[in-house]
């Protein structure tokens, strides 16, 4: 399709586009629906997105396609992913519907509405004649979205900078934690503190330190040979991992590398070697 | 091909995220939902852009973009918020506004 | 006759009403402080409004016209109501006046000895001070309305002091029949005051009786015979007659002032001052008659029958007021007669009272005759004063009685057609059955064997209460002869009734005293022959003959007012309260309920579920959209 004309049907190199991406977008928007798991359902919305992007680039709107893989699917879709990872997961994540009937009428009326619209759409625009952007972006088009948006929408333009601002500041707001006055502790009381209620001052070893195995699900142990679970991330079952016996004497550690000894099981031969 | 498929592909898309808010209980995902619609939205108007050929609609979706991300930063941020006290992210927690 | 601007002393009438009232209002709102000299203030009140009431009178005899209008202070003035309140001296409410302040000071001074252990005396000063205003505004007041609130005022006394005692049942509920049989006269009065206003106008005496003519025969038959019901109503007449008994749960004085002399005389000052009302309505006046005759007669007959003291006495009354109604029903003829016996009664009856009274006192408040007897040696001066008030009562000659009845039979009989001879006779009759049921008063309670409860010993009364006594007693044997013939009442009466008839005299009215005192004579000597003769037992008889047993039930009028009215009234009360329940209640509160019902249903919709509500949008998103598309697509 070239720009400017105005014709009804569109080119097939669009039509090319529009049926491979069609499909991706829909699909990335139902996964979102569907899918169990928040961080899937972020990932499944990128999806969607990129494939809108490309849309909004086809559609002689290069600039907005731009801006809508950079600020969508990059800037906010990570603001997403960011609260999922603070937010952790929760209840809220399974799949089983409390409110009875809620999911069949939202069905029912999605399908309705979709019906209602697409028909309606359809029926309205089928003969639309396509006027194109060719003549009202000559120059290309961030210099038309440029010219507009700095004179007609100057003031849109402005007020949307005063609706950043305070977003900005609202946010923090809602997210800061008013703290007592002097309720700040100094590191060295922090210090004292962990000493005096805790009988690790240090802090917990990472899972799998000490541990014949580096799994997280491998519990690190402590120097005299005891496991310590809360090494273990929650979530994650504490495996029984088979581990190397450890050397009981001195004349046994010879090497590093005899100290850590070699995978076969022999706590029978450690008897016959004593 | 007419420009009414991306028109019908934007009221789907718009469906399908109005019905992932209706039946979707986590917080942040009903909020991808609402960025789902807005996104159909902007699509409708990209598309009304090129067949009225005008930049106008371009212009418009732009602003949607701006505002849809400070409703981001402000939504989440009570998201948080409500988390912190709740500790839950489900709408379904939040339910004293009743009879 | 013409009213003229009162001058003078009378212009200060109004301080007759204001010193009583003031006497009350310091007596009420003073509390306990002014219970040590608070009977003094209320009787100087009384005795002051008497003094007062003395000289404007003998200023009015010297007034041309005798009748002075003492304007006070527009009192409604409401559209085309303008009431004025105002005062009407003329001879017939200086009569009343006289009357009023004149027994109301004797009783008061009486009460003085009689309350002195009652620890409530201050409170019942203040009633009678408050009755005694508000008597005297009933007769002073120069409009139908001034009458009115006195009338209501004396009411309002009126029950108060029959419930003075309220903590005994049968005073609380006297009082509460005394009120509400007045209310059923009071509406008559005012549904009459009511026609007056909207038919002429004018509530005021001179306004309404000088343009009551221009009215039609029915309309003033109306107003006739529902001024009638009022006077009824206050005046214990046939069928109203029931309460004045029971309202002898009063204290005595209470008994003598206002249920004796005074209020229940109300009733026929009424229908004298309305005369020229009945003037023209022969009908009402006719039904007056009637009434008169019927209770004269009821009043009597009952009276025979009963052995409480106070009961006997209260019969008595209420059959001395029917002489009075057929007295003002008779007509001009009637008027004076009927007034000269309503100021004799006021005082023997007021006396009787007051001995009465005396002797509960004496009895420790017992009022069973059956257990008196013989007192006539230990409360001398009681039994000399109440044997002259009795003397006068049954008509003996030459005392007040005999006058002023044999003038009411005269002018019955001056009537001249069968209705007059059938009234005569009723009086005569009247006249025979009260000898009789006052000789037997006078056997049952001074002569014959003591029949004293043990441990009773009768003392006369102090001489705050028997110098009262002996006052009344006096005017009981001199007012009717100074009335009739010294200082003729018709005379000083001229103004009101207008110039005196000359009598026809059907029958001389010698042969008429002679006639009545015979009748007389014959009834205390059945008297003596039933109660005298014989000993009287101390519990009554229970085979009695049927007559005897309709006498002590007063001839079944509670049970005739109960079955006629109060059982139906309760029938419908009952009815209503049930439509009141069932039909008004149901239908609010079934809809208060079906809303309260409906809305808690449809408050469930709320969950407080975001999701829930996003589904609504969604559905409302539904239809906008499907609607749209039908307006487009038809």
């Amino acid at each position: 399709m070239t720009p400017g004309d105005a014709d009804v049907v569109i080119g097939t190199g669009e039509a090319v586009v529009f049926w491979v991406l069609g499909p991706v977008a829909l699909a990335g928007a139902l996964g979102m629906v569907l899918s169990r798991n928040a961080v899937h359902s972020a990932l499944w919305l990128v999806n969607t997105m990129l494939a809108l992007g490309v849309f909004y680039v086809v559609q002689s709107a290069p600039f907005l396609g731009a801006v809508q893989i950079i600020v969508y699917t990059g800037a906010i879709m990570i603001l997403f992913l960011f609260v999922l990872m603070l937010v952790g997961r929760d209840s809220s994540d399974s799949v089983v519907e409390t409110l009875r009937g809620q999911r069949v009428a939202a069905t029912v009326l999605g399908l309705g509405f979709a019906g209602l619209v697409g028909a309606g759409i359809a029926r309205a625009t089928e003969d639309l004649p396509v006027a194109g952007l060719g003549d009202a972006q000559a120059e290309g088009n961030i210099p038309a979205i440029a010219e507009l948006l700095f004179t007609r929408y100057l003031l849109a333009f402005e007020v949307t900078s005063a609706l950043l601002i305070t977003a900005a500041v609202g946010a923090m707001v809602l997210a800061h934690i008013e703290r007592e006055p002097g309720s700040r502790q100094t590191q060295k009381e922090l210090s004292r503190a962990r000493f005096l209620t805790s009988d690790r001052p240090q802090t917990l070893p990472g899972p799998g330190v000490y541990a014949r195995a580096n799994s997280v699900a491998a519990p690190a142990l402590l120097p005299d040979g005891r496991t310590l679970d809360e090494t273990v991330a929650t979530g994650v079952e504490p495996q029984e991992v088979q581990q190397m016996p450890r050397p009981t004497g001195r004349e046994q550690l010879g090497s590093p590398d005899a100290a850590l000894g070699t995978l076969d099981p022999a706590p029978a031969d450690s008897g016959e070697q004593r | 091909m007419t420009i009414s498929y991306y028109l019908v592909l934007a009221a789907i898309l718009f469906t399908i995220g109005a019905v992932g808010v209706l039946v979707r209980r986590n917080a942040i995902v009903v909020f991808m939902c609402v960025e789902l619609m807005l996104n159909s939205v902007n699509l409708t108007l990209v598309t009304f852009a090129r067949a009225t050929g005008t930049v106008d609609g371009q212009i418009m979706a732009f602003f949607v973009m701006v505002v849809a991300a400070a409703e981001v930063v402000v939504g989440l941020a009570i998201i948080m918020s409500i988390y912190r006290t709740r500790r839950s992210a489900s709408v379904d927690d939040a339910n004293l506004l009743k009879y | 006759m013409g009213t003229v601007p009162a001058e003078g002393l009378l212009a200060a009438s109004w301080l007759l009403i204001a010193l009583p009232l003031a006497g009350a209002a310091v007596l009420l709102l003073g509390g306990r402080r002014t219970d040590r000299w608070g009977h003094l203030l209320g009787t100087a009140t009384v005795v002051a409004a008497f003094v007062l009431a003395v000289a404007c009178t003998v200023q009015l005899a010297g007034t041309d016209g005798r009748s002075a209008d003492v304007e006070l202070f527009t009192f409604i003035s409401a559209g085309d109501l303008d009431v004025t309140a105002g005062l009407l001296y003329d001879p017939l409410s200086a009569v009343f006046a006289l009357l009023i302040t004149g027994v109301g000071s004797l009783i008061h001074v009486y009460s003085i000895g009689y309350m002195a252990h009652d620890p409530a005396r201050r409170r019942f000063f203040a009633y009678l001070n408050l009755f005694v205003a508000a008597m005297l505004l009933l007769v002073l007041g120069n409009s139908y309305v001034a009458l009115y609130v006195g009338w209501e005022g004396v009411g309002l006394a009126s029950y108060l002091l029959i419930a003075f005692w309220y903590t005994r049942p049968a005073a609380a509920t006297a009082a509460k029949k005394a009120f509400i049989m007045n209310r059923v006269g009071d509406v008559g009065l005012a549904i009459a005051i009511f026609i007056m206003f909207a038919q002429l106008g004018t509530t005021s005496y001179a306004g309404v009786h000088g343009t009551v003519g221009t009215l039609a025969g029915g309309t003033i038959t109306a107003i006739g015979l529902l001024l009638l019901l009022g006077a009824c109503g206050k005046s214990g007449q046939f069928p109203l007659q029931a309460w004045l008994p029971d309202a002898m749960e009063g204290p005595t004085p209470v008994s003598a002032l206002i249920h004796a002399a005074t209020m229940v005389t109300a009733g026929v000052y009424l229908i004298a001052r309305s005369a020229p009302i009945y003037d023209l309505t022969p009908t009402a006046r006719a039904v007056v008659l009637a009434v008169g005759a019927l209770t004269l007669l009821v009043g009597a007959i009952a009276g025979c029958a009963y052995d409480d003291i106070k009961k006997v006495l209260a019969y008595s009354t209420v059959s001395q007021i029917g002489y009075m109604f057929l007295a003002v029903g008779l007509g001009p003829a009637g008027y004076v007669a009927g007034l000269a016996h309503l100021l004799a009664h006021g005082f023997f009856k007021a006396g009787l009272f007051l001995g009465a009274g005396s002797v509960m006192h004496a009895m420790d408040d017992s009022v069973d005759m059956r257990r008196f007897g013989g007192l006539w040696r230990k409360l001398p001066v009681t039994f000399a004063t109440f044997g002259l008030g009795y003397l006068a009562l049954i008509g003996f000659p030459f005392l007040s009685g005999y006058f002023t009845k044999d003038a009411i039979i005269e002018a019955a009989l001056d009537r001249d057609d069968v209705w007059g001879w059938v009234l005569g006779g009723v009086a005569v009759l009247g006249a025979g059955l009260t000898a009789f049921y006052m000789t037997r008063l006078m056997l049952m309670t001074f002569f014959g064997r003591a029949r004293w409860e043990d441990g009773l010993h009768p003392h006369e009364s102090p001489t705050v209460m028997t110098a009262p006594m002996v006052v009344l007693a006096v005017g009981s044997v001199f007012s009717g002869a100074l009335l009739v013939s010294v200082v003729p009442l018709s005379g000083w009466l001229e103004p009101v009734f207008g110039e005196p008839e000359e009598a026809a005299h059907v029958v001389a009215p010698a042969l008429v005293g002679l006639v009545v005192t015979v009748v007389m004579l014959l009834g205390v000597l059945a008297a003596w022959l039933f109660v005298g003769r014989r000993e009287v037992p101390v519990t009554a008889p229970v085979r009695v003959s049927p007559v005897t047993r309709a006498a002590r039930n007063a001839l079944y009028a509670d049970a005739v007012n109960e079955s006629l009215f109060m059982r139906p009234g309760q029938w419908l009360t009952r009815a209503l309260v049930w439509f009141d329940n069932r039909g008004v209640d149901g239908a609010v509160n079934g809809l208060a309920a079906g809303l309260g019902g409906s809305s808690s249903r449809l408050g469930r919709a709320q969950t407080g579920f975001v999701r829930t509500y996003a589904l609504g949008m969604l559905g409302g998103a539904v239809m906008v959209a499907g609607a749209l598309l039908a307006v487009t697509a038809g």
